[in-house]
């Protein structure tokens, strides 16, 4: 009994002693040893040695279908105008603007959308060309070779026996040093040396974070880095999204206070620098939150806000519409994209289908996560641009930098109900087709009565 | 961490999909996996609200009619064969269908069985008839506020007198038919990529 005590304590000597020399204190100095980067050019090989082995496989047993991401019907790209007029021939219509047949063509957008649409595919994980080996990411898997089901096995043992522990280890020296740190640092008085070690307090923290997810970050365009007294934009798929922004730079975070450990960590955070977090009550309120975050970025030396204009998140395959609240506040933005590798690791936060719990267990025992991340040139509003307009160009940036598609629509469709707007919109263009042709002829009428 | 579809579809189920509606094998599995995400609730069958929730169909003017056109007489809820049988009313017209099974009945994609689907689109009460009212209630959700009532009136008439020639002031499916005559019946199809055919 006493030898199995005495070899527990030397086992976790020992690995302690791994975490801390190896991972831990090479984090907070930002430097790193090349295993990750090792592990992840193995895992590369791996998958792509699955997927041909699957492709194979598929072609022996045609009954599994290819999954498609890039959707699974063509759609017209024409306007209301043109498709109408292709349904009807272009029959002049002198009898009747209206044709019984018009109804088709809203029949067909409809069963179209029925069948595959922009927009709900977007709250679940993207559809990936091939499987990663993961059981989370198994469509439509059929038992294909001996070795691919060995490589499953030895993945689901290193994943959670092997990297699991190590991850949470990692994570919770991260988070317990984040909230020591900063609290030490908070006694300090406000000079230069307490904003300094701030700085290092929270990216040795963050540093720690990302190993504990194994992460990859791949930084596009450091010259663009957010400058203080600016606002940092990204697009939005995962919490993690902080994590990943953070290693790179400090940020002043924007958010609702929550209770429970997440309180805990972000009040110790705001003693050390000057994050702008809201009660909840508060939050309602937009003029309070954008006079507050106006206060910050008039003054110049706080560090740059961090927002996330869609407001919540999505699967990392298009970025949707971004709020205007962040654009009317003023200043320079600084546009972000974020590109997750889906073949390593899903990082999506479904958060109707998963708590938070659930999700960061999940991805602590993913492959890995490979990120990219661009740094875009700042933006200011332009004379004769409201905040939609800008939000929209600032929108289409991100989504051309990051391979994204950029789409109109509201993230807030995850949860909610389309806005009665839209349809209005419809309606008014069907009429201005239907009635167009009838201002035309009563153009000949009062021409007629003139001559 | 569970998987979407809460029951795989069986071959045979498929045979006899494919057999009705004449889709093709993968395209069948992929509306099943679209069928499954739709149906938030788990239980194999589709509600309104469940389609209510896509939002390009709950701009569609017309969204509540072809909503409505899934669910047979009286009930609340479509399964998965209800499901691909309205959706095969938009598959291409093949004309060399017809020689594979002469002896069935018309195939679901036909320009007739199209022009049925449209015409039920309008036949709010399902009595083989479209009448006035009924063409004007269907006009009002296509224009929206957009168009008053006189002018929207002047063109349900208009189209009523054309189309009507039987002197009963109500369109039937046959008149229907014969006042579409013109109409570009491939445009309505809902067109695959081809590597799915």
């Amino acid at each position: 009994m006493e030898d199995l005590l005495t070899v527990a304590v030397a086992v976790f000597q020992l690995w302690m002693f791994v975490v801390v020399f190896f991972i831990t204190l090479p984090a907070m100095f930002g430097l790193s040893l090349g295993v990750t980067s090792v592990y992840i050019q193995i895992l590369v090989k791996l998958l792509e040695w699955a997927t041909i082995r699957i492709q194979r496989g598929r072609q022996e047993q045609p009954s599994v279908p290819a999954p498609l991401p890039n959707g699974i019907i063509e759609r017209a790209e024409g306007s209301m105008e043109e498709e109408m007029e292709q349904l009807r021939r272009s029959r002049s219509l002198e009898g009747g603007e209206f044709a019984l047949s018009d109804a088709l063509y809203f029949c067909k957008k409809g069963l179209e959308s029925i069948v595959d649409d922009q927009v709900t595919q977007r709250f679940s994980s993207e559809e990936l060309a091939s499987w990663n080996l993961l059981t989370r990411t198994n469509q439509n898997f059929r038992y294909i070779s001996l070795r691919l089901t060995i490589f499953w096995g030895i993945g689901v043992f290193v994943r959670y026996c092997v990297l699991f522990p190590l991850r949470i280890t990692l994570a919770i020296i991260g988070l317990s040093w984040l909230v020591i740190g900063t609290t030490l640092v908070g006694f300090l008085p406000e000079n230069s040396v307490k904003y300094w070690l701030s700085e290092v307090v929270h990216l040795t923290c963050y540093r720690i974070c990302a190993r504990a997810l194994s992460a990859t970050i791949r930084y596009h365009n450091k010259e663009n880095r957010p400058q203080k007294g600016g606002i940092c934009v990204a697009n939005h798929t995962t919490p993690i999204d902080v994590v990943i922004l953070a290693n790179d730079g400090c940020y002043a975070m924007v958010g609702q206070i929550h209770g429970g450990l997440m309180g805990v960590i972000q009040r110790s955070m705001v003693r050390s620098c000057p994050h702008v977090w809201f009660e909840r009550l508060e939050m309602k309120d937009r003029h309070a939150v954008t006079s507050r975050l106006r206060a910050h970025v008039a003054a110049k030396t706080k560090l740059p806000i961090l927002i996330f204009p869609e407001g919540t998140c999505i699967n990392n395959t298009s970025v949707m519409m971004f709020k205007k609240g962040s654009f009317e506040i003023g200043g320079t933005i600084h546009p972000v994209a974020i590109k997750y590798d889906p073949r390593l690791g899903d990082a999506f936060w479904n958060s109707s289908k998963y708590n938070m719990v659930s999700y960061l267990l999940r991805t602590m025992t993913s492959w890995a996560i490979v990120v990219n991340v661009w740094y875009l040139p700042p933006m200011t509003i332009q004379d004769g641009e409201d905040a939609v307009q800008f939000a929209n160009r600032v929108k289409s940036a991100v989504a051309c930098r990051g391979g994204l598609l950029d789409l109109a629509w509201d993230g807030s469709l995850k949860r909610g109900k389309v806005k009665d707007a839209y349809k209005e919109e419809q309606q008014k263009m069907y009429s201005r087709v239907i009635v167009r042709q009838n201002s035309i002829s009563a153009t000949h009428t009062r021409r007629d009565d003139q001559s | 961490m569970g998987s979407r579809a809460s029951r795989l579809l069986r071959e045979e189920e498929i045979e006899e999909i494919k057999k009705e509606t004449g889709f093709s094998h993968s395209q069948i599995t992929r509306l099943y996996s679209r069928f499954t995400s739709l149906d938030k609730g788990e239980n194999g069958t589709l509600s309104r609200e469940d389609f209510q929730r896509i939002p390009e169909l709950a701009i569609n003017p017309l969204g509540d009619r072809i909503i409505n056109a899934f669910f047979p007489e009286g009930e609340d809820q479509v399964n998965f064969r209800g499901f691909m049988r309205t959706l095969a009313h938009f598959r291409p017209i093949e004309d060399n269908e017809k020689n594979k099974n002469p002896s069935a009945t018309e195939p679901l994609n036909s320009r007739t069985n199209k022009l049925l689907f449209a015409f039920r689109l309008y036949d709010l009460d399902r009595d083989d008839k479209i009448s006035r009212d009924e063409l004007l209630q269907v006009l009002r959700m296509m224009v929206g506020v957009n168009i008053s009532d006189e002018q929207l009136g002047s063109i349900a008439d208009r189209t009523i007198q054309e189309a009507d020639t039987n002197g009963d002031s109500c369109i039937s499916f046959n008149e229907f038919i014969k006042a579409s005559f013109v109409v570009n019946i491939h445009i309505c199809t809902v067109v695959w990529f081809p590597f799915l055919s």
